[in-house]
């Protein structure tokens, strides 16, 4: 049994079979071997697993692997331009906007979304926008910070 | 676990209709998957429903929005029309867990999933909203409120989904709002809410309301003595006192860790009045 799917992973088309109840996460950690989102709670409160699905911020834990056939999935791994980082992971390592880095790929792909969407937010649309990502190290003033900073470099 | 991907309604719900297991429909899944992560639910059959013709728009028309039932609540908030005519119910969807919940959750989910804390049931109820539901025998409409009977049951059928949830057309001189209250500013589940929906002549004399609270039943409850409390005034301090006191009657509140009764009770009455207030100014009246 399991579900035959073809989608698209950082612009790379992928194929893979899963069984039906696997869930996206599973399928980029565990058969595509992107590590990158990260299982917190796996139920979509902490989203450490955040990807971009057909241009929209998601839990990668709350969609299903089989619902990926001839869909777009944005993931950390495609936010660098090579060795090029994004201006956002750059600002994270400036700001030290991290410290066990669990949660920082899924805060990265929140940022990337709302940036696309709102180039420039306010503090509270910042902080509105990254409210399901949790951070247990840092706090959340250095990731608002280096979002601040990563998003007035992108405006130019 | 079968998985099936149906591209018409008429397919999906035979699919349904024929499951001799435990059939679940998938929009968003931020409910169904959550449940069976949890082993709250085994799922024999999943019919993802987001293939199908229609499912994922939002049609404008001279009759209201009819809004698929696979539409992700953040796209009713990046629809111009719709959030101008229904800003309560854009608000009140776009109110449910985080930015990525909203890319995958739908107001059709939030209604069939029937918590009593459902952030998009009260305003959907407020507004008049119809939802279109299809099975193998063929369709009906039924009223939002005829939706949820209890905490997790609904008066859909075996073989039964939703489709669509049909918002009327906006009347001049009206407006809607929804307020709810959490402990904090996000990511949490009502504890009492509130959604008003009032139309107004043109004096600002209201002319029809619907007052609906959430969180404080075992189903989100329309309020027909709040409505006759506001129907006929301009919305001054005595009808706000008298709509406050009618929520707070009809409350049927549980203590849990979240709000007592006698907080919810209380909660309910001040909602009402604040969320009263900001429905009235959005249809245009003036205090």
């Amino acid at each position: 049994m399991g579900v035959h799917v073809r989608s698209t992973v950082n612009g790379d088309a992928v194929e893979f079979t899963c069984p039906e109840d696997e869930v996206l996460l599973d399928v980029l950690r565990n058969r595509l071997g992107l590590t990158g989102a990260k299982e917190g709670c796996g139920t979509g409160d902490c989203g450490a697993c955040s990807v971009i699905l057909d241009g929209r911020l998601v839990c990668s834990c709350l969609v299903l692997g089989a619902e990926m056939d001839g869909k777009v999935v944005e993931t950390i791994e495609g936010m660098a331009d090579g060795a090029k980082l994004h201006p956002l992971q750059q600002h994270f390592i400036d700001g030290a906007a991290l410290q066990c880095g669990v949660c920082t790929p899924g805060f990265l792909m929140a940022a990337d979304a709302l940036l696309r969407k709102n180039p420039d937010p306010t503090e509270e649309e910042i902080r509105f926008g990254l409210a399901g990502n949790l951070c247990r190290c840092t706090g959340y003033d250095k990731i608002v910070r280096a979002v601040q900073a990563a998003a007035k470099e992108m405006r130019g | 676990m079968r998985y099936e991907m149906p591209t018409t309604a008429k397919a999906a719900a035979g699919l349904l209709a024929k499951e001799k297991g435990r059939a679940f429909v998938l929009a968003g899944g931020t409910d169904l998957l959550v449940k069976m992560k949890a082993g709250v639910v085994e799922p024999d059959l999943i019919v993802d429903i987001k293939a199908i013709k229609g499912m994922k728009d939002i049609k404008k028309s001279a009759g209201g929005f009819v809004i698929g039932a696979a539409v992700p609540c953040v796209a009713l908030s990046e629809n111009a029309a719709l959030t101008k005519a229904w800003p309560g119910v854009v608000e009140a969807a776009n109110l449910i867990g985080s930015k990525q919940v909203q890319g995958r959750c739908t107001m059709s989910g939030n209604l069939c999933n029937a918590s009593p804390a459902a952030d998009s049931v009260p305003a959907l109820i407020a507004a008049g909203a119809k939802v279109s539901i299809i099975s193998a025998k063929g369709s009906r409409k039924v009223a939002v409120e005829d939706v949820t009977t209890g905490v997790g049951r609904t008066s859909l059928k075996k073989g039964e989904f939703v489709t669509a949830i049909e918002l009327p057309a906006k009347k001049p001189k009206s407006g809607d709002a929804y307020l709810r209250f959490i402990p904090r500013t996000e990511m949490d589940i009502a504890v009492v809410s509130c959604a008003v929906n009032v139309s107004l002549d043109a004096k600002g004399m209201i002319t029809k309301a619907r007052v609906v609270l959430g969180a404080v039943a075992i189903t989100a409850l329309l309020v027909k003595d709040a409505a006759s409390a506001i129907v006929g005034t301009k919305l001054d301090d005595a009808a706000k006192a008298k709509l406050a006191a009618a929520c707070s009657a009809a409350c049927k509140p549980i203590d849990d860790k979240r709000g007592t009764v006698e907080f919810r009770t209380e909660v309910a009455g001040v909602l009402a009045r604040r969320a009263a207030e900001i429905a009235y100014a959005r249809a245009g009246g003036k205090q």
